[in-house]
């Protein structure tokens, strides 16, 4: 089971409340959470990512463990620490303070 | 008796302010959709209660919305706006080449006879169609197909397709405008467009009497003779009586003739209103006086319009989709302004109230008159 934070605006799109907790098959990667999420929360599809080439949007990281993991490979390993929910994987607004 | 709906996007949420016909006390719905920018949100002129949504900000792109029952409750639908085909180029502000990105919907037009059907013109410049009521978008391809399509150049607030104006005597025939492209209208429904700027003139192009390049900032039609159009340009108000085909100036004695909105009385033709803003480097009011100037000969004689509105120290500024018109008798008038104030007039502009005024900076103002 992994664990996932997600800021409050899709928070409140997705109508969550909390972590979302989310069992993957096969290895724990960006892609796999990304694509159990939206298949979990299809109204999240093109939030997070591109619909169509499946790029982070520009101002979305993603943190996990201390690390930012936001240009790491998307079919690279998640921390064991991720995989066994140990440790959340959070998807973390840019920051934008002072804009408006 | 007779309701009216505000329907109010703004930089931090929507907002639906609903009155019975007097038009006197106003109940506050909102903020739908809290911290997003809402670029619009309109009615279907078929179903009142079917209104559509256009939700985004910049961390998480584009979400569209629907309600059923006038905003009480939402529902959000397909998000996913995909350019026909190879998307191609348009001019980037340098004139170099860019790669067609979409940004935002920035207009819903709902059909005027179908609740599911729904045009949405967006950034950059295309307009996308969905007839399952918002599940699914198709882009009309023919627009950006037609031929001009990359010498388009964004605007400063990038390039949007804002205003669609739907013909109610033909249901082929659409307008829109686009900055800083200009104005295009079909005749077979989407499939072919023709530029109609003729007529316009800017002076910031290369060749100021270009087919293409000019910065509409909005359109506004009369339903009783969708022949005759008003434009509001970056600078210069404007009139066509053909359609879009030949444009004419008709600015005549308003202070200043830069601004963002244009609308037309609901029961007189001939009766429209500007609101002037200072210049394009300076968007507010001239000498701090909010002033909404309104033509009853269809343009070139325009008196101010200035009871009840602020005359000294206003800067702020009226965008492009911040008015709007209900269809009683006498007719209303609305705008909202970057200050969060959304002024009416129930009395076709001869004086004002604001009926909300610390609301986030206003982008669009949609009204409904409900029976």
């Amino acid at each position: 089971m992994i664990r996932v934070v997600l800021p409050g605006h899709l928070r409140t799109l997705a109508s969550v409340k909390g972590d979302v907790e989310l069992d993957i098959e096969g290895p724990a990667t960006q892609r796999s959470v990304l694509d159990a999420l939206e298949a979990r929360y299809p109204v999240l599809q093109g939030t997070l990512r591109d619909h169509v080439t499946k790029e982070r949007r520009a101002f979305i990281r993603f943190f996990a463990c201390s690390e930012d993991l936001s240009h790491e490979p998307p079919d690279a390993l998640l921390p064991e620490a991720v995989a066994n929910g140990t440790e959340p994987f959070l998807v973390v607004g840019a920051i934008a303070g002072g804009c408006y | 008796m007779s309701q009216v709906r505000v329907l109010v996007g703004t930089k931090k949420g929507a907002f639906i302010l609903s009155s019975d016909g007097k038009r006197e006390k106003w109940d506050v719905s909102g903020p739908h959709f809290a911290g997003w920018e809402i670029y619009h949100m309109k009615g279907s002129p078929a179903d009142p209660n079917r209104l559509y949504v256009s939700q985004s900000t910049g961390w998480h792109g584009q979400v569209i919305q629907r309600s059923n029952d006038g905003g009480q409750t939402w529902e959000a639908v397909d998000n996913k706006f995909v350019y026909d085909g190879v998307a191609g180029t348009h001019q980037w502000y340098d004139g170099t080449p860019h790669p067609w990105e979409f940004k935002r919907v920035w207009h819903l037009e709902p059909s005027l006879a179908d609740p599911d059907t729904v045009l949405a013109g967006v950034e950059d410049a295309a307009m996308f169609r969905s007839t399952d009521g918002g599940k699914s978008w198709q882009e009309m391809a023919g627009l950006r197909g037609h031929g001009t399509g990359p010498r388009w150049q964004p605007g400063a607030g990038g390039l949007c397709l804002h205003t669609i104006l739907l013909d109610p005597s033909d249901p082929q025939r659409i307008f829109i405008a686009i900055s800083a492209a200009g104005a295009f209208r079909t005749d077979d429904g989407g499939a072919t467009w023709k530029a109609i700027n003729r007529g316009l003139r800017s002076e910031y192009i290369p060749d100021p009497n270009a087919e293409v390049g000019h910065c509409v900032h909005h359109m506004a039609m009369h339903p009783s003779r969708p022949d005759v159009l008003f434009m509001q340009k970056h600078w210069d108000v404007m009139r066509s009586d053909d359609a879009g085909d030949n444009w004419t100036e008709v600015s005549g004695n308003l202070p200043t003739d830069f601004g963002f909105v244009i609308d037309v009385h609901a029961h007189e033709p001939e009766t429209i209103y500007v609101v002037p803003i200072k210049s394009d480097m300076e968007h507010y009011p001239l000498d701090g006086k909010l002033r909404v100037f309104r033509s009853r000969s269809g343009g070139n004689e325009w008196e101010a319009l200035t009871n009840g509105l602020p005359q000294e120290n206003c800067f702020v500024n009226v965008l492009r989709d911040a008015m709007s018109m209900d269809s009683l008798d006498s007719c209303g008038v609305y705008f909202g302004t970057t200050g969060g104030q959304v002024y009416a007039s129930a009395d076709a502009g001869d004086s004002w109230k604001p009926i909300v005024r610390d609301l986030p900076a206003v982008l669009s103002v949609e009204v409904q008159t409900l029976a």
